[in-house]
C-alpha cells in the first residue's frame, strides 16, 4: 500500500468541563433586566446545579478540541453496514436552519405554519410514492419507533376484528429492535431460519405461520444484503392465516426506484430517514422513522395527521381508531426537513441512480475482497456484503482485531458480529456516495490488514494505535460503571 | 449530481470487475415480478439555488420570533441560543459520526455525552442520568415501563397536571401492557390532588410535573414522602428544566426517576422536533434503565476514555428482553444540551432561571392590575394561566393579526377551563414585549 | 477461548447440559456454571441471582450471567428452595471466570426432588457433549 490514510497528528488533551473554569466566568450573553425582582419562596429556592463557571473561548476550544477526536463520514468512509452512512448534503442543514422552521412552535394556530405543515404533507407524499405504499405517519422519531408504532397498529388491526394474536414470527437475521419492539407491543417472537441462500423459505414460515401469529416481521432487502426473493410467496401465506407484514425498511437505499413494496406484499413498512435520506446521524441520533402502510391500515395511523383542506394544511384528530401519540408533536420535524431537502434535490431518476450505485460499490467490493476474508454467501448481493475471520482464524485473529486495525488505515470499522447468524460477520456498506477510488483504497488497507494478519498477527491484537485511545477496558466499565463525573 | 461521484468510465469498469453489463444486471436475484414498473412519481430535481427559493418561502410564512411574538410554552419553549453552539453542533465530526460503538475513533462524542449525564445528573440532583430518549413524553412513558419491571406491580398514578400530551403518549406506550392508570386530579390552588392516592394500593409509581403543565411548582417534598410510605416508586416529569437552575431539584426532593424535555437547553423548537428527553434515575435502578449509558474507564496503557456501557441492557444484545427497543436517541441534542449548560454555568443558570421567574412574574403583576384574573394561586415558574372574559377568542385573533400570540388556548385539553390561556415568559422577552400584550388585551 | 482438552472439568461435581455444575453437600447441593461456560461468556460483569427462600422448578429460570457483551440465562438443573447466594458475586463477579468451580459459586439449593439428582450427568458424559458441540 502506497501510503496509509490513517496517519498521525496533533490533537490536544482537553480535560472535564468541571476540571476547568472559575467561579464567575460566563459563556453566555445575559439579555437587560428590564424587570425588578419578585420574591420567591425559600421552601422552593434550591442552590443551583453544581456546574463550572466557563468562558466562550473555555466552551468552543473544549468543544473543538473533542471533535478533533471523532471521525465522520465527512472524515472518511464508513462502510457500516445496515447503517447507510451517505454523505450529508450541507444545504440541507441550511434548510433545517431557517428561522421559519427552527423557531416554530408546535402549538401555533395552524393558519400560521402553513409552510412546514405543507411539507409534511408533501414529504408523506414522497415517501408514500417512493415505497409504493398508500399513507403515511413522520410522527415516530427513530426506526424501532416506527417500528413500535408498526406493531401497534397489527395489534389495532387484529383487535378491530375481534381478534388477538400472541406470537410473531421473527427471522434469524432481523436486527435487535425488531424483537424487541414486538415485546413492547406484547408479542412472542417466534424464531424462523433463513436457508443456506441467505433468504427466508416460504416453507420455513408456512411451517409456523397459523391464526394466532399476527404476521411477520422481514428486512427486505435483509441484514445479509439479499433481497428477500420468497417474499410475495411469504406474504400469501402470512395473510392467508389472518396475519399482516412488516417490513423493516432500513436497507431501502438498495431498492428505491426499483422495488415497489407494496405491490410484494408488505402491510406496514417503516423507513429511515437518517439512513437512506441522507440526515446526519448526529453522534447516535436525532433520526427519524416515519411508517408507511396499505390503504386499510391507515385508519390506525397515529394522530394527528396533517390533512389538506381547499389548499389549507390542517392537523387532525379526528381517526378514532388511531393508536395514539407515539409522539408529544408530531415527530422530528427538523429531520424531515433534510429529508424533504435531499429528495427535491436528488428528483427521482437520482433516487434510483443511488440505489443503482450503492449496489454496485457493494458488489465491486464483495468482487475485490472475495478470498481476503471469507465471503459468507458467495452469490451478488445488493448494497452490503457479508465476511467473517473464517480465514484468519489460524492466526486466532479474530473479526475485532481486523477491524481494529482498519482504524490505523483511516476507516471506520465495518458492522461487527450481526447479523447473528454468521459467526464473526463483518458486514460493509459503502453506500453510493463513495467514489471508486475511495473503494480501491479501502480495498487496498483490508488487503494490507489481511497480509498482516498473516505475517505480523500481532499488530492486529495490538491495534488500533494511530487513534487517541488504544483498546479500553470495557469489562471493567460493566463491573464498576463509573457514568457520571 | 454532486453527492453521485460515479462517472460514466467508472461504472464501466467496476461493472467489468463485477462480471455484468448493465446496471440494471445487479438487481438479476430480484424477481420480475417484484420489481417496480415505471419511474417514481417526484418532481424534477432542484438546484441548490431552486432549493433555497423554495423553502425560503415555505419557511417564510411561519410565525416565528422576531416578527410575532409568541407568548405560548406548553412543552416548547424559546430561549436564546449562543451562536458559539450552533457553530460547534455544525463540527461535521460530531455531526456526521455514527453511535460511539468503536469508542477508540468516537472519544469526542463519548465524553461529550459522558459531560452530558453529569450535568445532567446535578441539574436533577440524580446519581446518574442516560444519554437520551426521544422526547419528554416518551422519557416519562419509559420511567413507567421501568417502574412496573422493577416493582412488578400493574397500577400506576399519573397527574392529570402532566402535560396531556404526554399522558397521551403514555397511554400509547402502556396499553399493550395492559396497566391501569389511576388519573389523579388537581386543586383549585393549581397542584396535583394527592387525595385519591390515599385509597389505592399497589401502585408501581406515581407520576407527577413540576412545574406542572399551568406552570406551578408541585409540593414534591410531600408526594415524594407519601408515594414512598406506599413503597412505591415516585417519578417525577418536567417540561422546562430551566426551572430547576432556580428551584428545589427533584432528586433532593426523593425522586427515584426523574425524566422529561430537555428543549430549552439551546435545542431550536422545530415545530416540535427533534427534541431531548432527559433521563435520570438512582443508581440502584441502574441496570433497569433503558437508553444508553456512557461510562468512564482507562485503556491498554492506563489513559483515561470513555465506552459505551451496561449494554447487555439495550436491544442489540438483550432483544426481546432488552429494557426497551431504542437504538437512535437524540444524541446531537444532548451535545447541545451540555454546550449550553456550559456556556450558561452554575452562576449564569441560576440569574437565567431567575430572569425568567422575574418577566413572567412581571406580566402576571401586569394582568393583575389591568383586571383580569390569574386562574391558579400557587407559585408558578414561567408560566402561568390567565381567566379572561367570555368572548376573548376574537381579541385573541386581533392580537394574532397585530403580530401577538397570546397564550394557549386551554379548553382543548381541559374542557372545564373554558376561556382560560396559558402563557410563557421567557427571557427573550422584553418588557416592552410584555407591555404591548397588555395594551393588546385590555382594548 | 480455550480447547476443549483445556477446559478445567473436575469429577467431584454433575453436570446439566446447559452447563451448570451441581456438587452435593448433604441434602443440599451447590450450583454454578463450568468452566466452559465462563469461557464462552468471557469476561463476567455482573451476575443476577435470587433470593434466598425463592423456589424454582427443575428447567426454570433462576437468574442471569452477563458478560460485556452478552447475556445468559440460568437454568435450574434440578428443583428446589434457594437456601442462599453466593454474597461475593455482587462486587467481584469475576471469581466466576477465576473460581467457577468454588469461590464462583451462585446458588445453594434444598433439593425438592431427588431422583432428579440422578438425571445429572456425569464429567466423562459432560465432556462427551462438549466435544458434539464442536
Amino acid at each position: 500500500m502506497k501510503e496509509s490514510l490513517g496517519t498521525t497528528g496533533l490533537i490536544l488533551n482537553e480535560p472535564m468541563l468541571w476540571e476547568k473554569g472559575k467561579k464567575g466566568r460566563c459563556g453566555f450573553s445575559y439579555p437587560q433586566r428590564d424587570v425588578e425582582s419578585y420574591h420567591l419562596d425559600d421552601e422552593l429556592t434550591g442552590t443551583g446545579p453544581d456546574f463550572p463557571d466557563l468562558s466562550e473561548v473555555d466552551v468552543v476550544r473544549h468543544f473543538t478540541r473533542l471533535s478533533q477526536w471523532n471521525f465522520g463520514v465527512d472524515t472518511g468512509m464508513y462502510p457500516l453496514g445496515s447503517c447507510t452512512m451517505k454523505y450529508n448534503p450541507k444545504t440541507n442543514e441550511r434548510q433545517a436552519r431557517l428561522e421559519g422552521f427552527s423557531g416554530a412552535h408546535p402549538l401555533l394556530p395552524t393558519h400560521l405554519s402553513q409552510g412546514v405543515l405543507k411539507l409534511m404533507f408533501q414529504l408523506e407524499g414522497f415517501l408514500s410514492g417512493i415505497t409504493g405504499m398508500d399513507a403515511v405517519t413522520l410522527q415516530p422519531a427513530a426506526g424501532a419507533h416506527g417500528e413500535l408504532a408498526g406493531m401497534l397498529i397489527i395489534h389495532a388491526f387484529h383487535k378491530s376484528k375481534g381478534l388477538h394474536c400472541s406470537k410473531i414470527i421473527v427471522p434469524d437475521t432481523a436486527h435487535g429492535t425488531n424483537p424487541a419492539s414486538a415485546a413492547l407491543c406484547g408479542y412472542r417472537s417466534v424464531p424462523v431460519k433463513s436457508n443456506e441462500k441467505g433468504v427466508l423459505s416460504a416453507e420455513a414460515v408456512a411451517e409456523i405461520m397459523d391464526e394466532d401469529t399476527a404476521g411477520i416481521m422481514i428486512t427486505n432487502p435483509n441484514t445479509l444484503g439479499f433481497f428477500e426473493e420468497n417474499v410475495k410467496k411469504i406474504a400469501e401465506i402470512v395473510h392467508s392465516k389472518g396475519g399482516l407484514v412488516y417490513c423493516d425498511g432500513a436497507n431501502m437505499n438498495a431498492v428505491m426506484g426499483i422495488v415497489h413494496m407494496g405491490e410484494i406484499g408488505v402491510d406496514v413498512l417503516h423507513l429511515n430517514l437518517h439512513k437512506t435520506f441522507s440526515t446526519p446521524h448526529g453522534g447516535g441520533g436525532p433520526g427519524s422513522g416515519p411508517v408507511c402502510v396499505k390503504k386499510d391500515l391507515e385508519t390506525f395511523l397515529p394522530v394527528p395527521r396533517v390533512v389538506k383542506n381547499n389548499n389549507r394544511y390542517l392537523l387532525s384528530e379526528n381517526f378514532p381508531d388511531s393508536i395514539g401519540k407515539m409522539h408529544a408533536f408530531y415527530g422530528n420535524v427538523g429531520v424531515m426537513i433534510k429529508a424533504y431537502s435531499y429528495i427535491l434535490s436528488m428528483g427521482p431518476d437520482n433516487l434510483k441512480k443511488a440505489s443503482q450505485l450503492a449496489v454496485l460499490n457493494a458488489n465491486y467490493i464483495r468482487k475485490k475482497l472475495q478470498g481476503i476474508f471469507h465471503l459468507a454467501y458467495d452469490r451478488p448481493c445488493m448494497h452490503e456484503c457479508i465476511f467473517s475471520d473464517k480465514l484468519q482464524k489460524a492466526q486466532k485473529i479474530t473479526t475485532l482485531d481486523i477491524v481494529k486495525r482498519l482504524m490505523d488505515y483511516g476507516f471506520h470499522p465495518p458492522t461487527i458480529y450481526f447479523p447473528l447468524v454468521v459467526n464473526g460477520a463483518i458486514m460493509i456498506e459503502p453506500t453510493e456516495t463513495e467514489s471508486k477510488e475511495n473503494l480501491d483504497l479501502f480495498i487496498e488497507a483490508c488487503k494490507a490488514v489481511a497480509n498482516e494478519a498473516q505475517d505480523n498477527p500481532g499488530l492486529l491484537r495490538k491495534a488500533p494505535t494511530r487513534c487517541k485511545v488504544r483498546r479500553l477496558d470495557e469489562t471493567t466499565a460493566a463491573r464498576h460503571p463509573c457514568l457520571t463525573g | 449530481m454532486r453527492y453521485l461521484p460515479h462517472t460514466n468510465e467508472d461504472i464501466s469498469s467496476m461493472l467489468q470487475v463485477i462480471g455484468i453489463d448493465t446496471l440494471d444486471g445487479l438487481f438479476s436475484s430480484i424477481p420480475e415480478d417484484c420489481r417496480r414498473a415505471g419511474d417514481l412519481n417526484l418532481p424534477k430535481p432542484l438546484s441548490e439555488w431552486e432549493l433555497n427559493d423554495h423553502m425560503s418561502k415555505l419557511a417564510g410564512s411561519t410565525a416565528v420570533s422576531p416578527e410575532y411574538k409568541v407568548f405560548m410554552g406548553a412543552g416548547s419553549y424559546e430561549h436564546f441560543i449562543p451562536e458559539s453552539i450552533s457553530y460547534l453542533l455544525s463540527r461535521s465530526e460530531f455531526a456526521t459520526s455514527y453511535t460511539p460503538y468503536q469508542p477508540e475513533m468516537s472519544q469526542g462524542t463519548l465524553q461529550a455525552i459522558y459531560e452530558y449525564q453529569t450535568l445532567t445528573a446535578r441539574l436533577l440532583g440524580m446519581e446518574v442520568a442516560n444519554a437520551s430518549l426521544y422526547d419528554g413524553a416518551s422519557a416519562l412513558a419509559e420511567a413507567l415501563l421501568m417502574a412496573i419491571r422493577i416493582t412488578r406491580r400493574k397500577k400506576i398514578a399519573v397527574s392529570s397536571l402532566i402535560h396531556p400530551l404526554y399522558r397521551r403518549v403514555v397511554q400509547t406506550y402502556l396499553a399493550p401492557t395492559c396497566c391501569q392508570i389511576v388519573e389523579l386530579p388537581y386543586l383549585k390552588n393549581g397542584r396535583t390532588d394527592l387525595i385519591t392516592l390515599d385509597e389505592i394500593d399497589d401502585l408501581a409509581a406515581v407520576a407527577v410535573q413540576s412545574p406542572n403543565f399551568f406552570g406551578c411548582i408541585e409540593n414534591l417534598q410531600a408526594i415524594g414522602k407519601k408515594t414512598h410510605d406506599k413503597d412505591t416508586l415516585f417519578i417525577t416529569s418536567f417540561t422546562e428544566p430551566l426551572a430547576y437552575g432556580l428551584l428545589k431539584n427533584p432528586g433532593s426532593l426523593g425522586a427515584d426517576i426523574a425524566c422529561g424535555e430537555g428543549q430549552s437547553l439551546s435545542i431550536p423548537r422545530s415545530f416540535g422536533g427533534p427534541v431531548l428527553g432527559m433521563f435520570a434515575s438512582k443508581m440502584k435502578y441502574v441496570r433497569n434503565m433503558s437508553g444508553r449509558l456512557v461510562g468512564k474507564t482507562k485503556d491498554m496503557d492506563g489513559k483515561k476514555g470513555f465506552v459505551l456501557t451496561l449494554a447487555t441492557r439495550e436491544q442489540h444484545i438483550r432483544r426481546e428482553k432488552a429494557t426497551s427497543n431504542i437504538c437512535t436517541n437524540s444524541s446531537l441534542c444532548a451535545l447541545a444540551a451540555v454546550m449550553y449548560m456550559a456556556s450558561v454555568g452554575g452562576t449564569g443558570i441560576r440569574e437565567l432561571a431567575r430572569l425568567n421567574y422575574d418577566k413572567s412574574e412581571y406580566l402576571k403583576k401586569e394582568f393583575k392590575k389591568a383586571g383580569f384574573t390569574i386562574s391558579f394561586d400557587s407559585t408558578t415558574f414561567n408560566e402561568f394561566v390567565v381567566k379572561f372574559p367570555a368572548g376573548f377568542e376574537t381579541k385573541y385573533e386581533n392580537l394574532l393579526d397585530k403580530k401577538i400570540v397570546s397564550g394557549l388556548p386551554l379548553a382543548t385539553y381541559y374542557p372545564e377551563l373554558t376561556n382560560q390561556y396559558l402563557f410563557c415568559v421567557t427571557e427573550t422577552k422584553t418588557k416592552e414585549d410584555m407591555d404591548a400584550l397588555i395594551r393588546g388585551v385590555k382594548s | 477461548m480455550k480447547e476443549i482438552d483445556e477446559l478445567n472439568l473436575p469429577c467431584d461435581v454433575r453436570y446439566a447440559e446447559d452447563h451448570e455444575w451441581i456438587r452435593y453437600e448433604g441434602d443440599k447441593v451447590r450450583i454454578g456454571i463450568s468452566d466452559y461456560a465462563q469461557d464462552q461468556l468471557g469476561d463476567i460483569v455482573f451476575v443476577e441471582l435470587p433470593q434466598s427462600n425463592d423456589t424454582f422448578e427443575k428447567g426454570e429460570e433462576f437468574g442471569t450471567v452477563e458478560s460485556v457483551k452478552a447475556v445468559s440465562e440460568l437454568y435450574m438443573p434440578i428443583g428446589g428452595e434457594i437456601l442462599s447466594v453466593n454474597p461475593a458475586l455482587e462486587e467481584s463477579p469475576d471469581l466466576v471466570n477465576q473460581s467457577p468451580y468454588n469461590d464462583g459459586w451462585m446458588i445453594e439449593v434444598k433439593p425438592s426432588d431427588s431422583a432428579e439428582l440422578e438425571a445429572l450427568i456425569t464429567r466423562d458424559a459432560y465432556l462427551e457433549m462438549l466435544k458434539g458441540l464442536e
